[in-house]
């Protein structure tokens, strides 16, 4: 639904965006991640016909958004960066003129306003002045803009933003569950939002995509992934340490720490950390360590993240 | 293009419900009222004028308007750059000219509200006497060009700015600019330097000339298309503006 072609976009000298290009697809949920600056905004602006790029080409539906503004405007529904609303208007007269402006008209009209009204919590607002709304009622009734019309593509900037942990929770099950059927582009912060909603991530970085995948594969790239840590609670470390080392399959073992003893098992293969570990576990058993724990680890998405977006001072990444 | 007409009428509606929850519509046609009144009766002399006409009335009408029009209207874009909400706007499936038209309707409604409550001048001068209805109803239609001129300028200068004082200032100085090219003493002081044909072409555009010409109630069409073309060149200036900001 949306495809998006070396999209750039410079302000003055400075490129915003620096040659982006993905695809997304009815029924996806991308992820847009990215340090403050990195150009998510800009990205998504381009996307929805806000600005227009300096080059490249941003596609929604069979439309490009350019050369044909209303037909692409048409079949997208977009929350902006800090949730914009005519505040001297209702929550019920701001949904109205947006359905108006969409083109609905009489009982349609009617009927989607009630429906985003119910769907993005707003009933004990509807009739109160915008500007007399708290932050999170205030962001979800621009939220219930965006899905007023039923669109088949959406584009949400930071949905979460501002929001209390149950309206946060609300909102990326109501994304989730809208993500079925449409193709959903959305920016955050926050990794676990990215882990709970996404079926792919993207991580922009001063203008241009550095890791693009699903959230699983991006966890991979984490230094520490499949790996297996193990911890016992009466040993040293060192004195672990020529034990697991003679294990089959073990390329290294590093000492978290010593005492209680925490370990780090490197796996010769990518795919050799579930053996590892049940090897490390009939060891554990043989010798009568007092073992606390025993996990491969996933690999964090903070981690990627961190070490994408600051390549000089973070752990480094794995080839 | 058929829900074009729909389009602009929901952006009018909308600026309209803005203007009407907040005081803006409510002092400008107060105030409008209060001060066109003031100035005819009191200042104008349309008493010791003995006669039965409204000139008094639609003379005050380049100067009223010269404040009263760039405060009404400053908010039209400045606001919703400042509020973001021009983001919302611009992402709507409607053409900018379809937002500036129904902004640029929504506020000449305002100022049409303002000008028919002007209506007891109207009976108190047909009451007094026997004035030339065919005038009046010529100067009323003249005032409302003049107006939409001085809303399109504003128009203009609002687009230009996000802060509503420097959009203000910016509208009363082009405008004013507008009219005082038409002021005796200004092309007085022209004639001394510069020759009939120049004087008469600063002259031409001028608000007052032609302001003028349609209160004698000789509606011209030279008067309609010029006050159109102010209007068209203006929200076309709008337009410009509007795009350029766009590609920031």
């Amino acid at each position: 639904m949306i495809k998006v072609k070396d999209l750039k976009k410079n302000f003055g000298t400075k490129a915003a965006v620096d040659g982006v290009s993905f695809d997304v697809a009815k029924g996806e949920i991308l992820g847009f991640l990215g340090p403050n600056g990195a150009g998510k905004s800009t990205t998504m602006r381009m996307i929805t016909g806000f600005i227009p790029p300096s080059s490249g080409e941003a596609r929604v539906g069979d439309f490009d958004v350019e050369k044909h503004p209303v037909e692409a405007k048409r079949l997208i529904g977009y929350l902006p960066e800090n949730a914009p609303c005519y505040s001297d208007m209702t929550v019920s007269g701001f949904l109205k003129f947006c359905g108006e402006a969409r083109g609905l008209r009489g009982p349609k009209l009617r009927d989607a306003v009630d429906r985003a009204i119910a769907t993005c919590f707003l009933e004990p607002v509807v009739h109160q002045s915008i500007d007399t709304l708290s932050k999170g009622y205030r962001h979800r009734t621009c939220l219930a803009q965006s899905i007023l019309h039923d669109p088949p593509v959406l584009v949400l900037d930071e949905p979460t933003d501002g929001l209390d942990p149950n309206q946060k929770h609300e909102v990326r099950s109501l994304i989730r569950r809208m993500g079925k059927d449409k193709a959903i582009v959305f920016s955050t912060h926050i990794l676990e939002e990215v882990e709970a909603v996404c079926t792919r991530a993207i991580i922009i970085d001063r203008g241009r995509i550095v890791a693009n995948g699903t959230p699983d594969e991006l966890k991979a790239r984490a230094a520490g992934a499949g790996t297996v840590v193990l911890r016992a609670a009466d040993r040293g470390g060192a004195a672990l340490r020529p034990f697991l080392e003679k294990l089959e399959g073990c390329s290294k073992v590093e000492i978290i720490a010593e005492q209680p003893a925490a370990l780090r098992l490197h796996p010769k293969d990518a795919n050799g950390a579930e053996a590892l570990a049940a090897r490390a576990h009939e060891l554990a058993a043989r010798e009568k360590w007092k073992l606390v724990e025993l996990r491969i680890e996933e690999g964090r998405l903070d981690d990627v993240f961190r070490s994408i977006t600051l390549p000089d001072s973070a752990p480094r990444l794995k080839s | 293009m058929s829900n074009c007409w729909g389009n602009i009428w929901s952006v009018a509606k909308r600026e309209l419900s803005g203007t009407i929850s907040s005081p803006v519509a409510y002092v400008f046609v107060v105030i409008f009222l209060l001060l066109s009144s003031f100035f005819t009766f009191m200042i104008g002399g349309f008493f010791e004028r003995g006669q039965a006409s409204l000139i008094s009335f639609f003379g005050w009408h380049p100067w009223l308007y010269l404040f009263l029009v760039p405060a009404v209207g400053m908010r039209m874009w400045a606001e919703e750059r400042r509020s973001g909400t021009i983001e919302l706007l611009f992402t709507l499936p409607i053409t900018t000219w379809q937002a500036i038209a129904g902004k640029f309707l929504a506020y000449l409604v305002i100022i049409a509200v303002a000008l028919l409550l002007t209506f007891p001048v109207w009976i108190t001068v047909n009451y007094l006497g026997a004035p030339d209805n065919g005038v009046i109803l010529a100067s009323y239609i003249g005032s409302l060009l003049l107006g939409a001129s001085y809303l399109a300028v504003t128009s203009f200068t609002s687009a230009l700015t996000r802060n509503q004082v420097v959009s203000f200032i910016l509208a009363v100085v082009i405008c004013l600019f507008l009219i005082l090219c038409g002021w005796p003493p200004v092309l007085n002081l022209l004639n001394r330097v510069a020759g009939q044909g120049f004087v008469d072409l600063v002259a031409a555009f001028s608000f007052m000339t032609h302001f003028e010409n349609i209160q004698r109630g000789v509606l011209d069409l030279r008067d309609i298309v010029f006050f159109a073309s102010v209007i068209v060149f203006f929200l076309f200036a709008t337009h410009a503006v509007l795009r350029a900001r766009r590609a920031g």
